[in-house]
Parts: C-alpha cells; sequence; structure tokens
C-alpha cells in the first residue's frame, strides 16, 4: 500500500504523473495550474524521472509539442487551464483524430471576459466535442488515482484516444488533503509500458494527420466517434483493475442516496462533496433528497444516466458553465436529450452556479431543493436559471 | 480503387505505405489544362519552380510539359511564365 500523506493537490497530481514513467511533458504555467507545470519541472530538473520537460511558449505550442512526442512513440503529458485550453483547442481535434494517447490535466477555472481566474468549467465545456475522454474528479485522492488511470485507459490497444482529467481549480488544486498516494512499485504494476499503434521513425516511414476529401471524411468522423463510444468499455475493466488494487471504485456515474429518492441532484467535480452534505441535511428533516455525480463526461455514460434516473420525480441539474443563448447549461441539455425518449423520466429542472469561482454553501445546495419540491404545479420545470444572481 | 468502409480504416488513418500519394490522381480536378508554346519558351524554368504539384517535368529537348495525371490545372505556370510562354485552354 501507498503511504498516507498531506500536500497541495496540483503537487500531487505532478507526483502521481511523475510516478508514471513519462518519457516527456510539455506545459506552459497558467493559473491555476502553473503548480503542475513547476513541480513537473523540478521533477525533471532533479532527475527523479527520466524524461524531457520541453519549456514551451504558449499552450498552442505545449499541445503541439505533445502532439509530436507522442506520434514518435513517446508517453506524453501537458497540463492547462482556462484560456490556455482555448490556445489549445485547434489542436485537441487533431489529438483526438490521431489517436495519440496524450494525457492532460485541467485545472478548471473560467474562461475571460472579463479575467477572472477561478473555478468553474467555461474552459472545459467548449471542448466537449473535440473527440477526448473527459473525465472529472472530486478530491484530490480522485485527481491522484485518475491522473495514473489516465494513461493505461489512453494508451489501451482499443481506445488509443487522449484523456483529459478535470480538477477543479483552487477548489480542488490549491487544497492541501491527506490521501494515499501509490508507490513507484505499485504504478509500474498496473501501468504496462507505452506501445504506440505506430510511430514516426525514419525506419518505417509513416504519415499521420493526412488530408482526406469528401469521400473519406464522413467515414474518418465515424471511426473516431465508435472509438470513443468503445473506450467505457476499457475505461470500466481500467476501474475495475484499480479497486482491485488499490480499494478505491470509480464508475461513470456515482450516487449518493439516489436509491429511494423523490428528488436528485446532478453535480460534476468538487461541487459533489458540499451537495452530499446538504443531502445529510435534508435527510435528516425526512426529505427524500439524492445525488447523482457525473464523472464520465466523455464518452457520455447513457446508459447508467438512464437507469439511475429512471424512478425519480425531479432531477435539479447543476451546470458551471453556460450555453449562451442556448436551451440551458450544457450539462442539462445533455441529461435532457438522453431522457427524452424514456417512458419514465424526471422533470428537469437547471441551477447555473460556482461561476468565476463564487462559492456555493451547503444552505445554497439545500435552498434549490427546497425551491423544487415547492414548486408542485411544476411551473419551473424545464426552465434555467441563475443561482444567486443578484437582481 | 474501391472506397473503404469506416471500419477497414487504419487506427488514427496512418498512411504507412510512403509515396502512396502519387496513387492520387489530382489530374481529375482539372477545368483548364496548360499549353506550351515552346517558340516564346526560354527555357528559364519558373513553371517548373512554381507548379504546386511538381508536376512539371523538363524535357530531353530542355522544354517543359506537365504531367497530366497530376496537373490540376491551377494556371499558376501560366501566371508566373514571364514570356507568356504557357496558355490555359478549357478541357473538353
Ligand atoms: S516559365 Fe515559361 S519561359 Fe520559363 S521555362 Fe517555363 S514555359 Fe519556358
Ligand atoms: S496548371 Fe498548375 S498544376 Fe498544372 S502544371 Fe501549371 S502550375 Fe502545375
Amino acid at each position: 500500500m501507498g503511504k498516507r500523506i498531506g500536500m497541495e493537490v496540483a503537487i500531487a497530481v505532478a507526483e502521481a504523473v511523475g510516478l508514471c514513467d513519462i518519457d516527456m511533458a510539455a506545459v506552459y504555467p497558467i493559473t491555476p495550474q502553473s503548480h503542475i507545470a513547476e513541480h513537473l519541472s523540478d521533477l525533471v530538473a532533479n532527475g527523479e524521472i527520466d524524461a524531457e520537460f520541453v519549456t514551451v511558449e504558449s499552450e498552442h505550442s505545449a499541445m503541439s509539442a505533445v502532439i509530436g512526442a507522442s506520434g514518435a512513440g513517446a508517453r506524453s503529458f501537458t497540463a492547462t487551464s482556462s484560456q490556455g485550453l482555448m490556445l489549445m483547442h485547434e489542436l485537441l481535434p487533431i489529438a483526438s483524430a490521431m489517436r495519440l494517447p496524450i494525457c492532460m490535466a485541467i485545472a478548471n477555472r473560467a474562461v475571460s471576459g472579463p479575467l477572472n481566474i477561478l473555478n468553474d468549467h467555461t474552459d472545459i465545456m467548449p471542448q466537449r466535442d473535440s473527440g477526448w475522454i473527459s473525465l472529472f474528479v472530486e478530491n484530490g485522492q480522485e485527481a491522484i488515482d485518475l491522473s495514473i488511470q489516465a494513461f493505461k485507459i489512453a494508451e489501451h490497444k482499443d481506445v488509443m484516444l487522449p484523456v483529459c482529467v478535470n480538477i477543479d481549480g483552487f477548489q480542488l488544486t490549491h487544497m492541501v488533503e491527506p490521501f494515499e498516494m501509490p508507490s513507484k512499485e505499485e504504478v509500474e504494476k498496473f501501468l504496462p509500458p507505452f506501445v504506440p499503434h505506430a510511430t514516426l521513425h525514419p525506419a518505417k516511414p509513416v504519415t499521420m494527420g493526412a488530408f482526406a476529401m469528401s469521400d473519406y471524411f464522413t467515414e474518418i468522423m465515424k471511426a473516431k466517434n465508435e472509438a470513443l463510444k468503445s473506450s467505457k468499455k476499457v475505461i470500466l475493466e481500467v476501474w475495475d483493475e484499480w479497486a482491485r488494487l488499490f480499494g478505491r471504485a470509480y464508475k461513470p456515474v456515482e450516487t449518493y442516496q439516489a436509491e429511494d429518492a423523490d428528488v436528485l441532484m446532478l453535480t460534476m467535480g468538487s461541487m459533489g462533496e458540499t451537495a452530499q452534505m446538504a443531502i445529510d441535511q435534508l435527510r435528516a428533516k425526512g426529505i427524500k433528497a439524492g445525488l447523482v455525480k457525473l464523472r464520465l463526461w466523455r464518452p457520455f455514460p447513457l446508459a447508467e444516466i438512464k437507469a439511475v434516473l429512471k424512478n425519480v420525480k425531479k432531477l435539479i441539474v447543476t451546470d458551471r458553465a453556460i450555453s449562451f443563448g442556448g436551451p440551458g447549461g450544457p450539462v442539462f441539455s445533455e441529461i435532457k436529450s438522453a431522457m427524452y425518449a424514456e417512458a419514465r423520466r424526471p422533470l428537469i429542472y437547471n441551477y447555473i452556479y460556482g461561476l468565476g469561482g463564487r462559492d456555493v454553501a451547503v444552505g445554497e445546495f439545500v435552498g434549490m431543493f427546497d425551491k423544487v419540491l415547492a414548486d408542485t404545479k411544476n411551473e419551473a420545470a424545464d426552465t434555467y436559471e441563475f443561482w444567486g444572481v443578484r437582481e | 480503387m474501391a472506397l473503404k468502409s469506416w471500419k477497414e480504416l487504419p487506427i488514427g488513418c496512418v498512411v504507412s505505405d510512403p509515396g502512396s500519394a502519387s496513387e492520387y490522381h489530382t489530374g481529375s480536378w482539372r477545368s483548364q489544362r496548360p499549353i506550351w508554346d515552346n517558340a516564346k519558351c526560354i527555357k528559364c524554368g519558373i513553371c517548373y519552380v512554381y507548379c504546386p504539384e511538381g508536376c512539371v517535368q523538363q524535357t530531353e529537348d530542355g522544354f517543359f510539359k506537365a504531367d497530366l495525371d497530376y496537373c490540376k490545372g491551377c494556371g499558376i505556370c501560366s501566371h508566373e511564365c514571364w514570356p507568356r510562354a504557357i496558355k490555359m485552354v478549357e478541357e473538353e
């Protein structure tokens, strides 16, 4: 067993990545991700890990560098946040189309403008359709575990796709938490060496990222979509193995007190822990409230979502991003569309909250439940609201 | 060449057959073809240098011609040839 330690989560993520025998990392610093970049470059500079740390002049270059390195057969890592992720945007679908198993930690932060360095999910949501596997974590232990699992999932021969691990900026990255860090030996046992599907080498010339016209583009998009969808099987296998080895189980959709709940709330990331405290308070008052935590954002766990939501009367979907001028928050839209054809489906309410780092206290989660339960005529169902906005 | 289904595509669409781009005949795009008038040609080689397809070749007598399997009819050779030795004509 690894030893139990207390550490800042961003530093711990760099430590965890350092256990994964990476060949290279290219990371450009940006708040609140910078501690990952700094600590990883320390590990390389101090000779603690045998890897190249490529100092780049932007996130566009960071993503370009890991694409090139991964194409050459190197286990490659990067990390970013907010504007940095937006700058990488152009390259994200290229990495997935080329089926390069790059791993990336995202310290989620609000996208400008106005400039704001604090936490929400407005950086990851615009990357939704880039073809990456996208995972969310709720605490430091999960951030460590998923950062290691990411390599195994990404590099599996039936996956070969890039993976991003979403770690709420500040709320998680800058917290000092106690957790269990797996040992080097344990990670070595868990994570086999990277066997690329093709490499850039003069001895065997190949072309990666070639041009394709309309006669092939549709087939290529279909193949990529199927690859992402079918990666779920491997993700589940990796989580099973992790549970056996380390005793910590992960699921695409996790629940708390959801079995007999009349009203459920859905959260992603660090808000889950606060919401859980609200559920305890509501249960103590005899209200059958429960929680659904969406861990796997892409591939979207359609079957699991349907199974969890089929018996509940009301569902509150929380969103930490906005689709301006759209039908609601991005998570809300997806959950609604997932449930549309179901014979039994809940009334769905949408609260957009926690934007630009605004705190959402336990009492506010209770308030959301109270408001939805008070809507006896279901007038607010199917609508969205900016929770706590000053009128 | 029969088009492949999505299931038959190599992972990441990696092309493992070097130089296979030559199997793709860009000549099928052409709506105009370049015609050389060797009486005006001074053998400067500008058309050879500027052709984006790399399909202009020098013949044994030192003049130039396009490989019509690959010439896409862009007209750059004609535009760049300063003695105006290359004329673009409509394909039938
Ligand atoms: S550019 Fe014109 S003049 Fe020069 S080699 Fe070509 S055809 Fe001849
Ligand atoms: S028309 Fe274009 S492609 Fe054809 S030979 Fe001239 S420059 Fe090359």
